[in-house]
């Protein structure tokens, strides 16, 4: 799996950190950085419900 | 029963919420036929972007597709699209429906997901007149596109809630000339308060939004043309006249539950469901149609927000897969959470309203700020935060494990 994030798309909210903080993460700066682009298979459950719950649909999983 | 003897679910009402009712069930990897029933001729796309981005003419429809539409195969559902539910016989355990192609038909069910959600409150008696508009659906949202297109302003929108707002700061951020007219004292009264209500009339106003607050609308001034009519201003009850020639209603929702009259489901503002969004036994209800009983607020409750139909949507497929197989199920317990973009305003709310209220972060002036607000025993219950996208989670994961007020003040402040 990997994870891809549409920073035109993305409004920082963290809604995607507080699913899954060991991918996603907005800092102080209001930026969303990607922690880790290919999550251990444990966390493609989290992922996929990060990328379901992103109001603005933001994130694509690929494989 | 499907024909090799796994059980078989259907979910009515394909949108937000059905789609990821059907997805919670693939992923379980049960094995269960699901079969996916809606009136819509398109697959499942997404509401939201109807009264900002699709309706400003920045995305194409491609763009408004929700995921499971671009490769509708991948579901493993069977799509029976442009297909009406007009019956439950819960005896029977089957829905009847009714196919613009295929006319009607009737399928059984072992578990049954509806999720059929709402549809948009009309003005009466405005059936015949075409340049006056509502926005739920995408069929809805190109035909506004084409009228404004096609007509220009001045535009009016009747209803200052959300959706009106969004409409209201599209149409102007185009250069339309804009009034936003309301029948209350000041907008989302009854979601926010009026404080927070007056800060976002304040902002249409400051874009070039005429706002008329604390007025109802009497009626419309119409051109006949004989074989048609067309909207030359909108009557209002203090005798005054907006000019317009296009007009949005946005005055809320109705929950779509006539298909199930006489079902013996109990209808109520949307369809009673227990804390576990049991209607039923083997019917579960999820999205904007479900009233169900809130554990965490002791009452029954019917949430229209984006989140609550993915997250409602796919804990309703696991409750008909429990439901299915005699197992328990924890009940559904979120605290809501939605947005509202108008301008470069991102609008966020965490919770629900309550009386006491404080500005915890920021300052309104500046327009970035977020405000707490405490229930009537003085305990948070709601968090709106505007341009601080962040604090919105944050309020919500707090207001989740009931923080209390100083712990929230201090980790937003
Ligand atoms: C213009 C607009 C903007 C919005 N913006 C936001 C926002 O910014 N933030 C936010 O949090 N929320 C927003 N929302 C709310 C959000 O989109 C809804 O909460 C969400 O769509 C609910 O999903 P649902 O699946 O429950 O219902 P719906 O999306 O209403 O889907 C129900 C589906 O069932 C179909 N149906 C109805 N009756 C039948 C029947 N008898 N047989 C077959 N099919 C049937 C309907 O046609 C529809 O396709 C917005 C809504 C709209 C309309
Ligand atoms: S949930 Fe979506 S919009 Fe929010 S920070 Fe994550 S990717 Fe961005």
């Amino acid at each position: 799996m990997k994870v891809v994030v549409d920073f035109d798309l993305c409004e920082s909210n963290a809604v995607c950190m507080e699913i899954a903080p060991e991918v996603f993460e907005v800092r102080d700066d209001d930026f969303l950085y990607v922690l880790d682009e290919n999550p251990a298979e444990g966390l493609h459950d989290k992922v996929r419900d990060a990328a379901d719950r992103c109001p603005k649909q933001a994130i694509t999983l690929e494989g | 029963m499907s024909d090799n003897g796994a059980p078989r679910i259907v979910i009515v009402g394909a949108s937000l919420a059905g789609v990821h009712a059907a997805q919670a069930i693939r992923r379980s990897g049960a094995d269960a036929e699901i079969v996916l029933i809606g009136d819509e001729a398109d697959h499942p796309y997404d509401r939201p972007p109807l009264s900002k981005q699709y309706l400003g003419g920045d995305w194409d429809a491609e763009k408004l597709l929700l995921r499971p539409s671009k490769d509708p195969d991948a579901l493993g559902v069977e799509w029976r699209l442009g297909t009406d539910a007009v019956g439950l016989d819960l005896e029977a355990r089957t829905v009847r429906t009714l196919s613009m192609d295929d006319g009607p038909d009737e399928v059984g069910f072992d578990g049954l997901v509806i999720a059929t959600g709402a549809r948009a409150r009309r003005l009466p008696d405005t059936d015949g007149l075409s340049d006056v508009h509502v926005v739920r659906s995408k069929a809805d949202a190109d035909r506004l596109r084409a009228a404004v297109a096609d007509r220009g302003g001045p535009i009016a929108v009747i209803g200052a809630g959300f959706i009106g707002g969004e409409v209201a700061a599209t149409f102007r951020s185009a250069g339309h000339d804009v009034t936003m007219i309301e029948a209350a004292e000041a907008p989302l009264t009854r979601v926010l308060d009026a404080e927070a209500g007056m800060m976002i009339a304040e902002r249409h106003r400051v874009e070039g939004v005429e706002v008329r607050l604390g007025v109802g609308v009497d009626g419309f001034e119409i051109d006949d043309h004989g074989d048609h009519q067309h909207v030359r201003g909108v009557r209002l009850a203090d005798g005054s006249t907006v000019e317009a020639r296009t007009v949005v209603v946005g005055i809320g929702a109705i929950p779509n539950t006539e298909w199930l009259g006489g079902s013996g489901l109990e209808i109520d503002n949307g369809v009673r469901a227990d804390a576990t969004c049991l209607a039923a036994p083997g019917v579960v209800v999820a999205g904007d149609v479900a009233n169900w009983d809130h554990p965490r607020y002791g009452r029954p409750m019917r949430v229209e927000q984006w989140d609550n139909g993915v997250d409602q949507g796919g804990y309703a497929g696991r409750r008909i897969l429990a439901d299915l197989a005699g197992e328990p199920i924890d009940p559904f317990d979120p605290v809501p959470w939605f947005w509202s973009d108008q301008y470069d305003w991102k609008i966020q709310f965490a919770g629900i309203a309550g009386r006491g209220r404080e500005i915890i972060h920021g300052d309104p002036a500046e327009g970035r700020f977020a405000q707490l607000y405490l229930d009537e025993g003085g305990a948070p219950c709601g968090l709106l935060a505007v341009n601080r996208p962040r604090h919105a989670i944050k309020g919500r994961q707090f207001l989740t494990s009931a923080a209390s007020a100083d712990e929230i003040r201090d980790a937003l402040a």
